[in-house]
């Protein structure tokens, strides 16, 4: 039963592989990362200065040039100077992987250098309410409407045409005239997420409903729904799972608004953080910081593609298994259970030939 | 079997079949359509897919449609259905004229069109909530009907869980839970394999049996028309219509046994010869032949 086949076209492969080739899309690159940060001579174009010598511009901790280096070393040598000593290093925005994974940790311990700025997770946690709430309101809106463009051809003649203009104007540019109107707290940032949300959702949406299978609202139709009722009993249920899946992924682009919107009127959030830390040269609290952005936005939508399974069972597909199961368990149950009709005279059967 | 076959009227061969059709001539009519007409395209250009149809369904009669494709047997059903508009004519439901689709004519589909999100019971129970019925009448309603069905026992899975041919008895238990007047299937068994089809054929006779319901069936399979049928309506095109009316003499009850019986299989040649007319001179003689290999002339 084995399959040998890793390269079969779009060919289901074996769980063990499948887990093996996740772990594997993560671990490739942490280990160009790693080669790049541990091996020395595959990179680190700088030297970090232990002694300093004879040069009177190095110091001990600075980092210059390999080549300038060795251009000093040589004629430190020609002239009988000390001669500077040094390592070679990666450039400080590369930190390496072990001072990443640390600051991980560290930065949730580093308290903020000046007394009002926020800890981490306060950063964190603004940025995850300016998210949502940007989000939710987009959705409050835009779902509904969403919905009622692909139900009914007039509301999608009526709105489309305009959104499919508005969304192509990019929602930073909004910015000065959000925080004209709304200020410089965190209202504007939730108006340039809901700016870069809703009119992509509106329309993702109601492409979404507008493929709902017709024959399924003609069946309805037959049993006697109409207007309305089709709408609610029908067209909602029929294509909620890919308005859910057009959700999970409205709220990845979500994510990629906030560092644009939080940087509009006073710098807030993780944003603000990241911006400090990389003028510290923190550079490994900014990975973190980045890192942490990515982990939160694949949680959220790990959570939800598992509440999605608990939500919408009809969309396991462990069906197909369990009625396998009840098939060799019950076979008979695929008959009809009414017994053949009885057989009919058999004295017509002489005429035939 | 010898090909010159002098097609007997067995209406006045068996007085018991005439007597049957009496019958039923004499029950009221359900179904009535008239003069109706269906043309496609607007401007300049139309086709008329067909004209001048007019019939009559009684009471509990069992009517198969056929016909060769592009004939309009199914846009005939799903105008009954008011699922499309006729361009003129009219169609009489118990005397009443029918302008779109309602729960007085249940309609079961070729594809499979239970709702997925809903399990096999709440499937049944659609219709009968979306006539205000209270939720447990409905349910118990529902079990009855998914009982005479045989899928009782499915009542909680998902109709991805099921057999093509388990979705389509759920489409007729959810169909006829509305009490229809008339039951209309478009070409119901056309996409279940061959058993399964005869398997649904003797079914779907048995429910027929038990249940007050006209049935039109619209079907492109001669044997399934002749197997199931009160009267076979034989469409046609160019021009487009009804060709004939067929009353069909095979005994009830019916039997795959009865494939072989001569009146079955003279009311198919009967069908096949409306259908598909006899040409002058045999086309496929005329055929270039095309030699892809040298293997010789053994095909016949």
């Amino acid at each position: 039963m084995a399959n040998h086949d890793w390269l079969g076209l779009k060919q289901e492969l074996p769980k063990r592989r499948r887990l093996l080739l996740t772990a594997a899309s993560f671990i490739l690159p942490l280990a160009v990362w790693c080669v790049l940060s541990y091996v020395p001579w595959v990179w680190h174009p700088l030297m970090h200065i232990t002694d300093p010598g004879s040069v009177d511009y190095f110091s001990t901790g600075l980092d210059v040039p390999r080549a300038t280096f060795f251009q000093e070393v040589a004629k430190a040598k020609a002239a009988g100077l000390d001669v500077p000593q040094g390592l070679r290093v990666n450039p400080p925005y590369l930190p390496a992987p072990h001072k990443v994974a640390r600051a991980f940790y560290t930065a949730f311990k580093t308290p903020p250098r000046l007394q009002d700025e926020p800890w981490l997770h306060q950063s964190l946690g603004h940025s995850i309410r300016t998210i949502f709430l940007g989000f939710i309101f987009s959705s409050i809106v835009g779902l509904p409407l969403g919905i009622l463009c692909g139900s009914f051809r007039f509301v999608s003649k009526l709105q489309e045409p305009f959104i499919e203009f508005f969304r192509y104007l990019p929602a930073p540019a909004f910015g000065a005239l959000c925080v004209a109107i709304l200020g410089i707290e965190d209202a504007p940032k939730i108006a340039i997420i809901f700016i870069g949300t809703f009119f992509q959702q509106v329309l993702v949406i109601s492409n979404s409903v507008r493929k709902v299978d017709p024959a399924l609202i003609e069946a309805a139709q037959t049993l006697g729904a109409s207007g309305w009722k089709i709408v609610r009993s029908v067209i909602i249920p029929a294509s909620i799972t890919d308005v859910y899946t057009d959700m999970r992924i409205l709220l990845g682009w979500a994510w990629t608004y906030l560092i644009v919107a939080e940087v509009v009127g006073t710098m807030s959030g993780i944003t603000l953080f990241i911006n400090q830390q990389a003028r510290y040269r923190n550079f490994d609290n900014v990975y973190a910081a980045i890192g942490m952005i990515g982990l939160i936005g694949l949680s959220t939508d790990m959570l939800l593609a598992w509440l999605g399974t608990i939500l919408f069972p009809w969309k396991r597909k462990s069906g197909s298994r369990s009625l396998a199961l009840k098939r060799e368990w019950f076979p008979l149950f695929d008959r009809p259970p009414v017994k053949p009709v009885a057989t009919p005279k058999l004295e017509a059967q002489t005429h035939v030939h | 079997m010898s090909t010159e076959f002098k097609l007997p009227d067995y209406r006045e061969l068996a007085p018991a079949v005439a007597a049957r059709f009496q019958r039923i001539r004499e029950r009221p009519v359900i179904l009535s359509i008239r003069d109706l007409k269906k043309a496609f395209g607007t401007n300049g250009s139309t086709h008329v897919v067909f004209d001048h149809v007019s019939l009559n369904i009684h009471r509990r009669e069992f009517i198969c449609a056929v016909g060769p494709s592009g004939c309009g047997k199914s846009t005939l059903a799903r105008i009954v259905a008011g699922l499309d508009e006729a361009s003129g004519g009219e169609v009489l439901l118990d005397g009443k004229a029918v302008s779109g689709p309602g729960s007085d004519r249940g309609m079961v589909f070729q594809g499979y069109t239970l709702f997925p999100w809903l399990t096999v019971r709440k499937n049944v129970m659609f219709g009968l909530q979306m006539h205000g019925k209270a939720a447990s009448t409905a349910e118990s309603e529902a079990r009855e009907w998914l009982d005479m069905v045989g899928l009782a026992k499915f009542e909680n899975s998902y109709p991805h869980e099921l057999s093509g041919g388990m979705k389509q008895r759920v489409a007729i238990a959810r169909a006829l839970a509305n009490n229809p007047r008339i039951l209309i299937m478009d070409e119901p068994f056309g996409a279940l394999d061959a058993q399964t089809r005869s398997q649904m054929q003797a079914y779907l006779l048995q429910i027929w049996k038990k249940v007050d319901v006209t049935i039109l069936f619209i079907t492109h399979d001669l044997d399934e028309a002749t197997f199931l049928s009160d009267r076979i309506l034989v469409m046609g095109t160019n021009p487009g219509g009804v060709r004939e009316f067929i009353e069909n003499p095979v005994p009830r009850p019916r039997s795959v046994a009865q494939y072989l019986a001569p009146e079955f299989l003279a009311l198919k040649k009967q069908l096949e010869h409306h259908i598909h007319p006899p040409v002058e001179g045999e086309p496929a003689e005329k055929l270039p032949m095309i030699k892809l290999t040298v293997a010789g002339d053994d095909v016949e």
